[in-house]
Formats: C-alpha cells, structure tokens, sequence
C-alpha cells in the first residue's frame, strides 16, 4: 500500500449517547457506541433500518439536530464535540451524506473552491487546482458540465453520490464517514464510486467507516473490520467473515438479542 | 429551490422557453376550469380570474392624467393588495413638492452636464416628448405627474454614443417629506447611453420616469434604490422602444422603508430587444415591490425579465408582479420572464406573481417561471461539513444567487459596488 501521508491519526468514539427532539418528546436513538478507527482502516458498520446509523454519522460531523447526551467523540486526543461543524471538516472529517443536500445559487465549481480553500486554510493554485478538479471529475464519470450547476440541484441520486466522493477524492480527509453511498447506485456507478474510496484510501491513509444496510459494496470495498449495529449500539463486531454471516443470514439474530436486552 | 410550473391549456410554458403548440391563429380561448387549474392566472377569460381590479385584461387597466380615475386605494384592489397602504399616505396624496416651510426643496437633484451631444432642459406638462410615453396608471403616478411643473429633460442627439453614464443623483434631505420628480430620457435614432438615477438619503418621494428610445439606439437605464431606512419610494418607469433599438432596465432596490416601482415599456416598432432586469435586498422592516409590465404590442420583438431578491429578517416582505401582454398584433413575439426569490432567515415573505396574457398563437415563444427557495439549516449544515464557516457559507448562497442579475448590468463600476452592498448587507446577517 502507497502511502503519502506516514501520520497516524485515531478518530475515537467512546460510550455515546445521542437523542433528539422529536414532537413526541425527547427520542434516545445512540445507546452507548463505542468504535476505534485508525488511519488506514476500513470499517464497515451494517444494520438495519432505524438502528441509528445516521445519527451516529451526523453526529460525528456535528448536524446540530442531534444532541450527544453523554460519551465523548476525539479525534488524535482533541474533542470533537467542542468543534464547529466547519471545524470538524477542517479538522479532517468528512461525511458523504446518505441524503445530500441540494444548495440553491452555489456553483459546483464556486463551492469546490471555497471548501478546499477553507479545509486547506489557502487557496489552492488556480491552474493546478482546475485541472485536479477536471481529472478527478472524469475518473469518477461526472460529465464536466456539473462543474457549472449549482450543488447537488437536479442531480440523480447517484450523480449526487458520486459528487460525494468527488470531494472525498479532493479534500482528502483524514477521516470519512460514507452513509449508504452505495444505496440508490446501479452497479456500474457503485464500481466506480467504489474505486474513488479505494483511491482515497490508497493515497491518503484515509481511515473510514463504511456505513451500509447490504453486504454488496463489500464486494468492493474490503473491510478490515465489520460491526453489526442494532438498536442503536454496536452488537457485535468481527472480520470481514462477519459479513458473510450477514449476508447468508440477516439481522434476525442481532434484533432477537436487542429485543431481550430492549 | 421549488419551481412552479406554468401551464396553459394543460401546456407546459414554465421554466422552458417553448411556444405553445395548439394555438390559433386567434390566440387560445382557456375555459375556465383550465385558467383556474393553473397557478397563476394567464387571463384570457376575464370572468375566470380577473387580473386587475379593472376589467380583466392588463390592457385594459385604466392609465390616464386624471385624478378622478384613480381613487384613494383601499388595499383590496388588485394593484394594491400587496402594498402596506399607511405607510404610502404621503406619497398618494394630491400634494405638491413640500418646499414652502423651509425654502429648500426635500429632494436635491444632481445632473451630469457638459456632455457633447446631450441636451439637458426641462418640459412643461404638454411639451413633447413629455407625456408621450409615460402613461400613469395608479394614483401613485398620476399624482406625481400633476405636480410637477418642470420636468428634468435628458436627451442624446441622433448617433452620439456614449463611454461614460450619464448621472441623476437624488437625493432625499428630509424623511417624510413630499418630493414630485418627473424624468423624461430620450435618445434620438442610432444614440446609445446608460442612464444612472441613484435615490439616497430619505423623503417621501414619488418619482416618474419616462424613456424615448429611437429608432436603432441602445438604451440602459439603471435606477438604484439606495435610501435610508425610513425613505419612501413610489413610482413608474415608461418606455416606448423603437425600432430595432435595444432596451435595459435595472432596478436595484436595496434600502428604504418601502419601495414599490411600476416599470413598464411597449414597443413602437418591430425587431427590437426590450430587457428589465431587477435585484433587490429586503431587511426587516422593509417592503419592496417591483410591478413589471411588458406589452408587446408590435409584431417581432423580443423581451426578458429577470428579477432576483434576497430576504432576512422576521418582517422582511417583498413583491414581484410580472405582466406580460402579447396582443394579437404581436406575431413573431418571443417573450420570457422570471422571478426568483431566496428567503434566508424565518418570517421572511416573498410574494412572486406571473401573469402572461397571449392574444395570438404566431409566436415565438412565451415562458415564465417563479420559484422561492429557503436557504435553511440543511443548506448551511451542508456547507459547513465542508469546511465553510457559517459567513461564508451564507454569503456563498446570496451572491451566487444574485450575480446572475449583476453581471446583467454590463457597467463595471456599478456592479463593483453592488458587489460591496451585497458584502455590507450580509455583514448584518453574519453577526
Ligand atoms: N431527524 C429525525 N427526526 C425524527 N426521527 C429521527 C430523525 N433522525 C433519526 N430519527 C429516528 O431515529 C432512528 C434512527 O434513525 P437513523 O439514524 O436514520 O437510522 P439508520 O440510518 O440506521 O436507518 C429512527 O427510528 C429514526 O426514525
Ligand atoms: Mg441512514
């Protein structure tokens, strides 16, 4: 494996607790998670529907909806919570969102300049800077016009995913969180956006934490690490064989336990 | 950002510039239950949703120079609906330029001069071109017109082309006083000018604006609406294009306590091209309404609206009124017009009408679109898990939004500084 950057980083999320407002009252939705990631390491958090992987993902990246009740989120010892949400992807965060976000009257391009400007702490080389934009664009199969539309706005759920990893590719975090960036995605662009992750990974040392309901990714993207989420909590974790299990047998194992200890 | 598309007879002539296929010759009669389904009205059966308090059709909105046809308005008619009426009591009354108390007039006017081949006078009520293109239609513009005597006359000579504006620099000196202004523009034949009317300071101030554009000239009229907090500002914008000349309106309302401005112009012949462009910023507290009125009255021409807004602030309230005429004499017309609007803070109201009106099928094309969007947490949120802090993030959104007017305006150093107004208005929004 190439390695460009030789600094080891660990993102550490101890014992959080997440819950947010709802019109019912007060929701517990994290229950305590607890996850190591270094750089370099893949990690695959699987589970179903509702058990909170979002949350855990939004929360890392501090969307202000959700409130961490207790535990604590460091990345290399400083504390995350204490970050803004700008902070944080200064920092080295980065969230590929399950849903992103469609943002009126802000070009592709205009947008892509003032993140890296701003993650970076100085403008990147005008000239270098187009032509990185335009060959990461092309890898990822994004057509150059995109480059012209304001972000995400009329995008196809997988344009919108791909652009997702077009910014993994070019802010090169030391941390990604990818939410289901697989869902939604046919299987050509799921290899191609596959292949952004893996590039990430390769030269960057990017440590990441592959969120995803199904086992197919996987086919993919290696995991060297696989926790099955349930209800809120990481159930259980393991290698890559893990997975297999799940894909043979579901999560109906994993929710008969949550539902005795619930 | 939502779009709210247009139909007609189950047509779509929205956010597209297509013509409309099944038309007649005559035109499309809508039934109806058509016109009604649709958004907003495009008012080819009167009874089915009327468009003006008047009769129906925006052509047969009353104009005139008589106060009597333009009553004190109750808020309920249709060009008024929209308007906080109390806070215009000054400027509808029948009320002369209020200078007798302090000897000084409440409006100061400064015109550039020593131009070669501008002419630079005044005119009476019935000395053309007065009167010949602006035709009041509310009591706002009639009353404005009587109580003028000497109305500023700016005319460029046939042929002469112009590098720099010519300037109108008003200047209100004391808010809440009665100030009249009539502006008559003219260029001759194959002349070509930017004109700059800059409204600072406060007064109650009720300005008319009429526009000769000759034959074959180019023609950009800039109004900048830079008041203090508590001005007033009503008035109406004319223009009649002749013939294969070209036409640029921009308005650019930024300040004031209320601003409402009738901007309009018709054609006098064929193959010309007729634009208004408007940008405007709403505060709390502010009102700001733009009526546009194109009315393609000649065969063969073309026009394009665009008018952009951003609002902050809880009461922070602003209107587009967009009318677009193509009467039946108008063949060959094409014809778009849109709004959009950016809501940025909770509270915040925008409200964004299009009404086209199409007499004749022989077009080539008609489109309209209006949409207002929100920029809301998801937005920020997005941008700032990118890095951007929470400034730039929000200046990002309102000056990419808004740049697709500015760079319209085609005048370098006007555009520089509405780039600096753009910075100092969202400076209040970041803190
Ligand atoms: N913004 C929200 N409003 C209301 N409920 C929410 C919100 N976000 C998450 N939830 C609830 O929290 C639980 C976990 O959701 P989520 O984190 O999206 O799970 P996952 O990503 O694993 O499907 C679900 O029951 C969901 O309905
Ligand atoms: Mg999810």
């Amino acid at each position: 494996m190439k390695r460009t950057r030789n600094t080891m980083s660990t993102l550490e999320i101890k014992d959080l607790h997440v819950s947010i407002e709802t019109d019912q009252g007060t929701k517990d939705i994290l229950k305590g998670v607890s996850l190591t990631i270094n750089s370099g390491e893949i990690h695959a958090i699987m589970g179903p529907n509702g058990s909170g992987k979002s949350t855990l993902a939004a929360t890392i990246a501090g969307h202000p909806r959700y409130e961490v009740t207790s535990g604590e989120i460091l990345l290399d010892g400083e504390d995350v919570l204490e970050m803004e949400v700008d902070e944080r992807a200064q920092a080295g965060l980065f969230l590929a969102m399950q849903y992103p976000v469609e943002v009126p009257g802000v070009t592709m391009t205009n947008f892509l300049r003032t993140a890296k400007t701003a993650i970076d702490g100085d403008a990147p080389k005008l000239r270098t800077w187009t032509k990185e934009v335009k060959e990461a664009m092309a890898k990822l199969r994004i057509d150059a016009d995109f480059a012209n539309r304001n972000v995400n706005e009329g995008f196809s759920g997988g344009e919108k995913k791909r652009v997702e990893i077009l910014q993994l590719e070019l802010f090169k975090p030391k941390f990604a969180v990818l939410d289901e960036t697989d869902s939604g995605l046919d299987i050509d662009a799921l290899r191609v956006v596959s292949e952004g992750v893996n590039r990430a990974h390769a030269e960057n040392n990017m440590g990441t934490l592959l969120i995803t309901h199904y086992t197919r990714i996987l086919n993919y993207i290696k995991p060297d690490y696989v926790h099955v989420f349930v209800d809120g909590r990481v159930a259980e974790q393991g290698g890559p064989e893990l997975a297999d299990e799940l894909e043979a047998n579901g999560y109906d194992r994993f929710l008969a336990t949550a539902a005795v200890a619930g | 950002m939502t779009e709210t598309t247009e139909q007609v007879a189950g047509v779509e002539v929205g956010s597209r510039r297509i013509s409309i296929p099944g038309f007649t010759e005559e035109g499309e009669n809508l039934t109806a239950a058509t016109n009604q389904a649709a958004d907003h009205s495009h008012g080819f059966d009167a009874a089915a949703k009327p468009l003006t308090s008047g009769s129906g059709s925006r052509g047969n909105r009353h104009i005139g120079y008589d106060l009597a046809g333009f009553p004190e308005p109750t808020g309920r008619e249709e060009e008024w609906r929209f308007t906080p009426l109390k806070k215009l009591a000054g400027v509808l009354s029948d009320t002369p330029t209020a200078n007798a108390v302090t000897d000084s007039e409440p409006v100061d006017y400064q015109v550039t001069e020593g131009v070669d081949g501008v002419v630079l006078s005044t005119l009476r009520d019935g000395e053309a071109p007065r009167g010949t293109v602006l035709q009041p239609a509310d009591r706002a513009a009639v009353v404005a017109y009587k109580n003028v005597e000497q109305a500023l006359y700016l005319k460029v000579t046939e042929g002469t082309e112009l590098d720099e504006p010519l300037r109108v620099d008003i200047t209100g000196t004391q808010a809440g006083s009665r100030g009249n202004a009539h502006v008559v523009l003219e260029a001759e034949p194959n002349a070509k000018a930017v004109f700059v009317l800059e409204h600072r300071g406060s007064a109650d101030f009720n300005g008319n604006v009429e526009i000769k554009v000759g034959q074959g000239a180019d023609v950009t009229v800039i109004s900048l609406q830079r008041w203090d907090d508590d001005a007033v500002h009503v008035g109406q914008h004319d223009a009649a294009v002749g013939q294969d000349a070209s036409y640029k309106h921009v308005a650019v309302s930024l300040g004031g306590s209320v601003v409402r401005l009738n901007t309009n112009f018709r054609y006098t012949g064929e193959g010309a091209e007729a634009q208004m462009y408007g940008l405007y910023f709403a505060d709390s507290g502010q009102h700001i309404e733009h009526r546009t009125f194109v009315d393609h009255n000649t065969p063969r021409n073309t026009s394009n609206v665009l008018y952009k807004g951003a609002l902050q602030g809880e009461t922070a309230r602003t209107v587009w009124i967009g009318d677009v005429l193509i009467r039946a004499a108008a063949e060959g017309t094409d014809s778009y017009e849109k709004n959009q609007n950016l809501v940025l803070t909770d509270g915040a109201r925008a409200d964004s009408v299009p009404n086209l009106e199409i007499e004749t099928g022989l077009i080539e094309g008609a489109g309209h679109a209006s949409s207002t969007g929100r920029f809301d947490e998801n937005h920020l949120f997005y941008l700032m898990a990118r890095g951007i802090p929470e400034k730039v993030a929000r200046q990002l959104v309102v000056r990419g939004f808004l740049n697709e007017v500015i760079q319209k305006i085609g005048v370098p150093s006007i555009e520089e500084s509405l780039q600096e107004d753009l910075e100092a208005e969202l400076e209040i929004l970041g803190n």
